[in-house]
C-alpha cells in the first residue's frame, strides 16, 4: 500500500539555493556535446595538416552521416517508446532495391513509391506483431531483419541495380542545393521535422508517457497499442527513405546498402542521450550521437588507422561515452 | 534499560542527501523479542532509517550496535550476516522458481560434486515452515501462489539466514483481512521465539494490536519511544502530523441527495470477468458512494470495468440517462469518467516525468495551438493545477519521483480532475498517504461532491469511508451483498461486520 518514497525525504524544503539547483543540474544529459566538441577540438589539433578542418572535409562528414541521421530520427522515436527496431539497415537495403527495379520499369514517382511502400509494410508488419500480438520488438525486428535483406537478395539474384534516372539521383542524394550537399538538407529536414514533433506535439508527449510507464498511459485513455504501431511504422518509413538516399548518393541499388546501420543508429541514439529504457528522447541529441559516430570515422581514416583499427577505437568510445552518459 | 536486552541500536544518526538534512540526531533501539514499531508522516525518515540498517546507505555519522556490539554495515550482505532481515513491500522473490528455490536462494545447499540438492532446499523450507507453523507447499512455483504466500515465503527467507530482527514495512497492505489476522498470529509465535521485529504501518489499530513499543519520527527527529500501553492514539497522530487533528475522519452531514434527481451514473446487470458480477446501482449528481469489501471482492475490478480498461461481458452502463459503451479508457474518459487509480506509482504516474509532464498528460488536447502543444499555456495550466490542489514541489519541470508519497498522489488527482470529469472514481486514494494529506485530500472528495460530480470511492480503511460517503455498498466475492446509507452505519464496527458478510 505506502510504497515509503525513500526520496521522498529530499523534497521536505520546497525553497532550495542556486547552489543546489546547479548541483542537481542533470549534466549528463548533456555529456554528447561535451563529447562533440572534445572529439572536434582532438582532431583539429591533431589532424589540421591532413586537412581535417577544410570545409571540403567538414561536408563530407555530414554527408557521410546523413543516412545514419535520418534512420537515427526515426529509431529515437522506437527507443523512446520502450521498443528497438533492428530492421532498419535491411529495409533501408531493400528499399534501395525496390526503388531502383521501379525506376528502371515504371519512373520517377513509382520508382518513389516503391520505396515508400517498403517502409509503409515493413514497418506495419513490425507494429502489427508488436502491439496487437504483443511479441517483443527485438525479435519481430531481427527476424524482419533477415527477412528483408533476404527478399532484397534474392529479387535481384544480388546483382545491383543501376539507377540511370538523373533527377532521381539529384534529389536522393547526389546533387546540391547551392553550396550546401542535398544529403545535408535530408537531414536536416528530418532532425526538423523529429525534434517537433516528439518535444511540441500531442503524438510526441504520449510515446514519451509510453515508453517511460506504459501502465500509466493506458489509464490515462492513452491507446498505447496504436503508439507502439505508430512509432515503428515511423522507424520503417523512415529507414525506407534512408534507402532511398543511399540509391541516389550510390546511384544504384543493392541489397547490402544500410547493412549494419541499426548499430549505428541505436548508438548515435543512446549516444544523443535518448534513454534505452523508453520515456526520454532528443533528436538533438541524436543528430549529435551520429555526428560524433561520423566525425569518428573520419578522423580515424585521416589518422591513417586501418579499418579494424578504426571499429576497436570507435567501439572504446561509444562505450566510454555512454558509460559517462548513463544514469546513476 | 539494559543496553544488554538490545539486538539493535542506532545512536545519533545523521544522514543528508544532496545536502538535505533527513536523518538529524536519531536514536532507535531494538529488544530482543519485542515488536517495536516505527511512526512518522511521509518524509519522516523512517525508510532512510531502516535503508541505513538495511545497509543500502550509509549513515553520514553515528554508530550501530547489533547485540551490544559495535558493527559497520555497509553492504546488505552485512546486514543479513549481522541478523537483519527484510520484508519487502515490493516482494523480492523470483517469481518462475519455486518457494524453496526462493527461500535458499543465493545460499542454494549444495550436493556431490557441487551441484544444488534442490531437496536439501525443500527440507530446510520445510524445517522453516514448521518453525513458523503456517503451512506453505515448499515445491510450489512462487508465481502460482497468493500475495500472503509471497509474504510467509519472504520471511521464511529471512529467517532460514538466521534474522534475529525483522523489519516489515507495510505488511498487511495488500492482504485480505483473515490473512491479516493469520500474520498477526505469526509474529506473535516470532516474538516468543525471540526474533525481534521493526513494525512500520499508518494502521493504529495494527501497531495497537502488535507493538510492545513504538518510535515516532518527525521531521528527520526523534520525537519519543514509549511503550504503547502509556500513549493514547490522539497521542500518536498527534506526534505524527505534529499538530492536534481533530474531527477529520469524522463524518460530516451533507445535504441529503434527492431520489428525484435523475441518475448520472447508473450501472445495470453488469458483468466484467469472474469478479463483477450481475452489480447494479445508481449515482446521483452530489453523491459519495463508498465501496466496501475484503481484497478480491471485485471492487477494483468494478472500477476498471467503469472506467473501459476491462472488458464488459454483459450490462448495461447509462451516464445521463443515455446508454454508453465503455471499451476503452478513451471512450470513458469522453463520456466524463476518471478514475484515480490504486497504485500511483505504477499506474498514475510516469515516475521520472516532470510534474508538469504528468499534470498534462490527459491535457494535451486543451494546449494545442495548430497542432503543436503550446509552451505558454501548458506553464499556466500546470501551474493553476499545483496550486489548486497545494501540490508541494520546488519545480514544476521536477522529476514527479521525488516528490513524498502524499504530494505525488495530489498530482494524480489534479491530473484527473484537470480533465473536469462529470463522475469520479478514487481507488484507494489515501493509500500510503500522511495523515495531513489525508484529511485534505478527503474534503478534496466532498467539495468534488457538493459541486455536483458523483463519486465513488473505493477503500479498505473504513474510518475514511466513513468520512466521506452518504451511501456505501458492501462488494462480495463481485457481487453488491448489501447497500446502506450513510445514516444506517452506527459505526465502524457496523460495516466491518456488514464486509465480512456476517
Amino acid at each position: 500500500m505506502s510504497k515509503t518514497n525513500t526520496i521522498a525525504s529530499r523534497d521536505t524544503g520546497v525553497s532550495r539555493t542556486l547552489g543546489t539547483i546547479l548541483k542537481e543540474l542533470d549534466w549528463r544529459r548533456y555529456v554528447i556535446y561535451i563529447g562533440f566538441v572534445v572529439v572536434f577540438l582532438f582532431f583539429a589539433v591533431l589532424l589540421r595538416d591532413q586537412g581535417f578542418l577544410s570545409p571540403n572535409n567538414l561536408l563530407n562528414i555530414f554527408r557521410q552521416t546523413a543516412t545514419i541521421t535520418v534512420i537515427a530520427v526515426g529509431m529515437t522515436y522506437v527507443i523512446a517508446c520502450a521498443e528497438i527496431d533492428l530492421s532498419v539497415g535491411s529495409v533501408a537495403g531493400l528499399s534501395s532495391v525496390c526503388t531502383a527495379m521501379a525506376l528502371s520499369q515504371w519512373g520517377l514517382v513509382p520508382g518513389i513509391l516503391a520505396g515508400l511502400a517498403v517502409g509503409l509494410v515493413v514497418g506495419s508488419i513490425n507494429g502489427a506483431l508488436v502491439s496487437l500480438l504483443g511479441i517483443p520488438s527485438f525479435l519481430v525486428t531481427l527476424g524482419m531483419l533477415g527477412i528483408a535483406v533476404g527478399v532484397a537478395q534474392w529479387i535481384t539474384a544480388s546483382a545491383p541495380q543501376p539507377i540511370l534516372n538523373d533527377t532521381f539521383n539529384t534529389l536522393f542524394g547526389s546533387g546540391n542545393f547551392g553550396p550546401i550537399p542535398g544529403l545535408v538538407v535530408w537531414s536536416a529536414i528530418f532532425v526538423a521535422i523529429g525534434a517537433v514533433v516528439l518535444n511540441r506535439t500531442r503524438f510526441g508527449r504520449q510515446v514519451l508517457a509510453t515508453g517511460g510507464n506504459r501502465n500509466a498511459a493506458d489509464f490515462t485513455g492513452i491507446n498505447t497499442k496504436r503508439i507502439k504501431f505508430q512509432v515503428l511504422l515511423i522507424s520503417g518509413m523512415v529507414a525506407s527513405v534512408a534507402g532511398m538516399l543511399y540509391a541516389g548518393r550510390l546511384q544504384s541499388g543493392r541489397f547490402q546498402w544500410g547493412a549494419g546501420d541499426e548499430l549505428s543508429a541505436i548508438a548515435a541514439v543512446i549516444l544523443g542521450g535518448t534513454s534505452l529504457f523508453g520515456g526520454f528522447g532528443s533528436i538533438v541529441g541524436t543528430l549529435f550521437g551520429a555526428l560524433l559516430i561520423g566525425l569518428i570515422n573520419n578522423g580515424l581514416i585521416l589518422a591513417g588507422l586501418d579499418s579494424s583499427q578504426q571499429q576497436v577505437v570507435r567501439g572504446v568510445i561509444i562505450i566510454l561515452a555512454v558509460a559517462l552518459a548513463r544514469k546513476k | 534499560m539494559n543496553t544488554a536486552d538490545n539486538v539493535v541500536q542506532m545512536r545519533s544518526i545523521f544522514k543528508s542527501f544532496n545536502g538535505v538534512s533527513v536523518l538529524k540526531d536519531v536514536g532507535f533501539d531494538v529488544r530482543k523479542g519485542e515488536v517495536h514499531a516505527l511512526a512518522g508522516g511521509n518524509g519522516a525518515g523512517k525508510s532512510t532509517l531502516m535503508k541505513i540498517l538495511q545497509g543500502v546507505y550509509q549513515a553520514d555519522a553515528g554508530e550501530i550496535l547489533i547485540g551490544g556490539k559495535q558493527a559497520s554495515i555497509t553492504s546488505i550482505h552485512d546486514a543479513k550476516a549481522a541478523g537483519i532481515g527484510m520484508v519487502f513491500q515490493e516482494f523480492s522473490l523470483v517469481p518462475s522458481l519455486t518457494v524453496a528455490q526462493n527461500i535458499c536462494l543465493a545460499a542454494e545447499p549444495l550436493g556431490r560434486g557441487g551441484l544444488i540438492d534442490d531437496r536439501a532446499a525443500v527440507r530446510r523450507a520445510t524445517e522453516v515452515f514448521a518453525e513458523m507453523e503456517v503451512d506453505v507447499d515448499p515445491s510450489a512455483e512462487v508465481s502460482r501462489l497468493g500475495t500472503a504466500y509471497w509474504q510467509l515465503t519472504e520471511i521464511a527467507k529471512a529467517l532460514s539466514q538466521n534474522a534475529q530482527v525483522l523489519i516489515m514495512d507495510e505488511p498487511t497492505a495488500s492482504l485480505a483481512r483473515h490473512e491479516c489476522e493469520a500474520l498477526f498470529e505469526l509474529i506473535d509465535r516470532l516474538k516468543r521465539r525471540g526474533i525481534s521485529i521493526i513494525y512500520i504501518s499508518h494502521r493504529m489499530d495494527e501497531v495497537y494490536r502488535l507493538a510492545d513499543r513504538i518510535t515516532i519520527l518527525r521531521d528527520g527527529q526523534h520525537l519519543l519511544t514509549k511503550a504503547l500501553s502509556d500513549v493514547t492514539p490522539e497521542q500518536i497522530v498527534e506526534g505524527i502530523v505534529g499538530k492536534k487533528v481533530e474531527g477529520d475522519l469524522s463524518y460530516r452531514a451533507r445535504n441529503e441527495v434527492s431520489h428525484e434527481v435523475e441518475p448520472l451514473l447508473e450501472v445495470r446487470g453488469l458483468n466484467a470477468g469472474p469478479r463483477v458480477r450481475n452489480v447494479s446501482f445508481a449515482l446521483r449528481p452530489g453523491e459519495i458512494l463508498g465501496l466496501a469489501g475484503l481484497m478480491g471482492s471485485g471492487r477494483t475490478e468494478l472500477a476498471r470495468a467503469l472506467f473501459g480498461i476491462d472488458k464488459l461481458d454483459s450490462g448495461q452502463v447509462l451516464i445521463r440517462g443515455k446508454a454508453v459503451s465503455l471499451s476503452s479508457p478513451q471512450q470513458a474518459i469522453n463520456a466524463g469518467v476518471a478514475l484515480i487509480p490504486e497504485d500511483r506509482r505504477a499506474q498514475g504516474l510516469v515516475l521520472e516525468h516532470s510534474v508538469q509532464d504528468n499534470l498534462l498528460l490527459p491535457l494535451l488536447g486543451q494546449i494545442r495551438r495548430g497542432g503543436l502543444l503550446d509552451g505558454s499555456k501548458a506553464k499556466a495550466l500546470s501551474t493553476s493545477l499545483i496550486k489548486r490542489f497545494a501540490v508541494k514541489v520546488a519545480h514544476p519541470h521536477r522529476p514527479v519521483r521525488l516528490l513524498s508519497g502524499g504530494n505525488q498522489q495530489k498530482v494524480v488527482i489534479a491530473k484527473w480532475l484537470g480533465t473536469d470529469p462529470d463522475i469520479l472514481i478514487l481507488d484507494e486514494p489515501t493509500a500510503g498517504v500522511d495523515i495531513g494529506t489525508k484529511s485534505e485530500i478527503l474534503d478534496m472528495i466532498r467539495e468534488l461532491a457538493s459541486a455536483g460530480k458523483a463519486v465513488i470511492v473505493i477503500s479498505s480503511e473504513y474510518p475514511e469511508l466513513l468520512a466521506v460517503s452518504d451511501r456505501v455498498l458492501v462488494l462480495k466475492d463481485g457481487s453488491i451483498i448489501r447497500d446502506i446509507p450513510r445514516s444506517g452505519i452506527a459505526d465502524e464496527e457496523y460495516l466491518q461486520l456488514a464486509v465480512q458478510g456476517v
